[in-house]
């Protein structure tokens, strides 16, 4: 669709605020454990790229997520995990980035068995 | 000799001399040299002259009639400091309201202002272009105002200190003033579209009607007079914007798709905007007025509905998700109470648990959706407070790119589960939280992917530093003053202060 405004080369002009350049090496990732939406939103991280996917789930997702009752229920081999949509099984010494996560992808995962508390979804 | 007295001109006359007698056709240059913004949004207007003031003030008359406004605000503030009026608040909990509405929503009215100047500038006719300088005044007038109303809370309470600096930083102020950044820089139909006829018509009555009934609930006589003071500017803005959508449909056929598109955009970022107030209303009051879902009701649903049944003979439509946002309304005030609640940490304002009977309140005006999602959630984080273990989000949230809120809201019909729309722009992925705003992104993808998300900010180290104290002290934060729950808050030690030294005076 044609641009609509007044310079004709506007589109050419643009700055595009969050392109990956501007993120000192890291790729914006954003996480999200479904059915428990007592964290409101996906979580967004700036990770590099080489990191294995294994910290991801060893360090990341416990400090952010390791408060919630449920937390300690979860168990690993099941969770069902998402990159942008497609389902993956996660190779944790693999990075991120074969794993086919980069720049503001999102991972979703869902831990069967575990609906949020008292099964609200929270 | 005989003496002819002239008679002095009439209000119509001297309306006239204002406006068309002022006006005169550029010779020296083209007119597209005098307006260069007319044109390159497609709207065709074919007769200026058709054009029907939808009131006739003349200055003399609107500096008469603001000045008694002021006269009387100022008295009635006077009086409302000397008898320390701070003191006859229903709950020092009330205050955080007042503390959301200046530093998101004062703000908002220096925009208008500024808006409104340069259409004023820049619309060739001259009828709408002194209207829109009159509304210009208006909205400086209300900023001015609600700044020196609650001036007087700045003496007593925390977070009214920054107001100004904290809408052009702070991470959930970025949504009302990217609202209208957004306005400010489409071209001046655009803008009248988007402030005079989407905010101003169809959805401004869902922001002030709660916050000045709730000021009246709550004992803030303050707030409610510059409230009543801009009462009467508001009605004439309300008229000039049915105005400007039915002049500009009126002239061209052409111009219906365009309007269309913009009171859809409009609409679903008002709606967007409005969650802040569903939340005040539901979570903020100590003394409720009404729910968000009566006020969505009665006010967008009963007049928005009336309102749109009219322009349907201009071939417009009702915005497009208006169902959507209707079915919202169960949800909204939840989900973003909830938002503040984990982001506490971080927001200008205190938080809370709603009481029992708060959740009371709420099952009754929520009966098909919050006993089932959201009362476990805050009893889930009652248990976690009860242990100690109060419940921090320590993460920063994924932003929708349009409306820039923290992607928090659910699919429609599916409660349990966050919507996730994207777009692929040039290579780029760009998220947003509902079909509405994706389809504001998919219209200009060049505008919205210059989006100044805040969390991507600060990952680009642009604000303050990497940890949440540098951003904080950036925001310029009272750490431990502004922020955190509402118990153990300096406000509330006054306010505990004040009325046991109330009931010491009472015996």
């Amino acid at each position: 669709m044609a641009v609509v405004a007044l310079e004709k080369d506007y589109a050419d002009k643009v700055e595009v605020r969050d392109r990956v350049e501007n993120f000192h090496g890291n790729h914006v990732v954003y996480l999200h454990w479904e059915e428990h939406l007592g964290f409101c939103a996906a979580l967004a991280f700036p990770l590099p790229p080489a990191m294995p996917f294994g910290a991801l789930i060893q360090e990341i997702i416990p400090t952010y997520y390791g408060m919630h009752p449920d937390f300690a229920s979860i168990d690993w081999s099941a969770v069902r995990w998402t990159i942008d949509g497609k389902e993956v099984t996660p190779d944790p010494a693999k990075s991120l980035a074969e794993h086919g996560v980069g720049h503001k992808s999102l991972v979703r995962f869902w831990t069967p068995g575990l609906h949020g508390f008292k099964g609200s979804h929270s | 000799m005989t003496m002819v007295a002239k008679a002095k001109l009439g209000l119509k006359q001297r309306y006239a001399l204002l406006t068309r007698g002022l006006d005169w056709e550029p010779s020296y240059q083209s007119k597209s040299a005098v307006y260069p913004y007319a044109e390159f949004e497609g709207i065709k207007i074919h007769d200026w002259s058709k054009w029907e003031d939808p009131f006739r003030l003349t200055m003399d008359a609107y500096w008469k009639y603001q000045a008694e406004k002021e006269r009387k605000l100022y008295a009635v503030l006077d009086s409302f400091a000397q008898n320390n009026g701070q003191m006859g608040l229903s709950d020092v909990r009330y205050i955080n309201a007042i503390k959301l509405f200046l530093t998101g929503v004062s703000p908002l009215e220096y925009q208008a202002h500024r808006g409104f100047a340069h259409v004023g500038r820049h619309i060739p006719g001259v009828g709408p272009r002194v209207a829109a300088q009159m509304q210009s005044l208006d909205e400086l007038r209300h900023v001015q105002t609600q700044i020196h109303t609650l001036s007087h809370y700045n003496k007593f309470f925390d977070g009214f200190h920054e107001w100004q600096h904290m809408h052009d930083r702070v991470w959930y102020l970025s949504v009302p003033k990217s609202f209208f950044d957004d306005a400010r820089t489409a071209g001046p139909f655009e803008y009248f579209i988007a402030i005079g006829f989407a905010f101003e018509y169809v959805l401004t009555n869902l922001l002030f009607v709660p916050f000045m009934s709730g000021a009246a609930y709550n004992g803030d006589l303050a707030t409610v007079t510059f409230g009543f003071s801009a009462q009467s500017d508001e009605s004439r803005h309300m008229t000039l914007g049915i105005e400007v959508i039915k002049f500009l449909l009126e002239q061209d056929p052409d111009n219906l798709p365009i309007v269309q598109k913009w009171v859809d955009k409009w609409f679903w970022r008002g709606h967007r905007v409005l969650g802040l107030v569903a939340m005040m209303m539901d979570y903020m009051l100590p003394k409720k007025i009404m729910s968000w879902r009566e006020a969505w009701d009665i006010y967008f649903t009963e007049a928005g509905g009336s309102l749109f049944e009219d322009l349907a003979r201009y071939g417009l439509k009702v915005p497009k998700y208006a169902d959507v946002a209707t079915a919202e309304a169960d949800h909204l005030s939840h989900q973003n109470w909830s938002t503040f609640y984990q982001y506490t940490q971080a927001a200008a304002f205190h938080t809370w648990l709603p009481t029992p009977q708060e959740m009371d309140w709420l099952s009754e005006k929520y009966p098909t959706t919050f006993d089932k999602h959201y009362r476990p959630r805050y009893e889930m984080w009652a248990e976690m407070e009860k242990e100690g273990k109060r419940f921090y989000n320590n993460a920063l949230p994924q932003l929708c790119t349009v409306c820039q809120i923290p992607m928090v809201y659910t699919e429609p019909g599916d409660p349990g589960t966050i919507a996730f729309r994207t777009s692929q722009h040039k290579g780029e992925t760009y998220h947003c939280c509902s079909d509405g705003c994706k389809d504001i992104f998919d219209g200009e993808p060049e505008k919205y992917s210059q989006s100044w998300l805040p969390v991507h900010q600060i990952f680009q180290g642009n604000c303050g530093g990497a940890s949440v104290e540098d951003v904080l002290k950036w925001y310029r934060m009272n750490l431990g003053a502004d922020n955190l729950d509402q118990a153990g808050s300096p406000d509330q030690k006054l306010w505990n202060e004040w009325m046991a030294a109330r009931q010491r005076v009472a015996g």
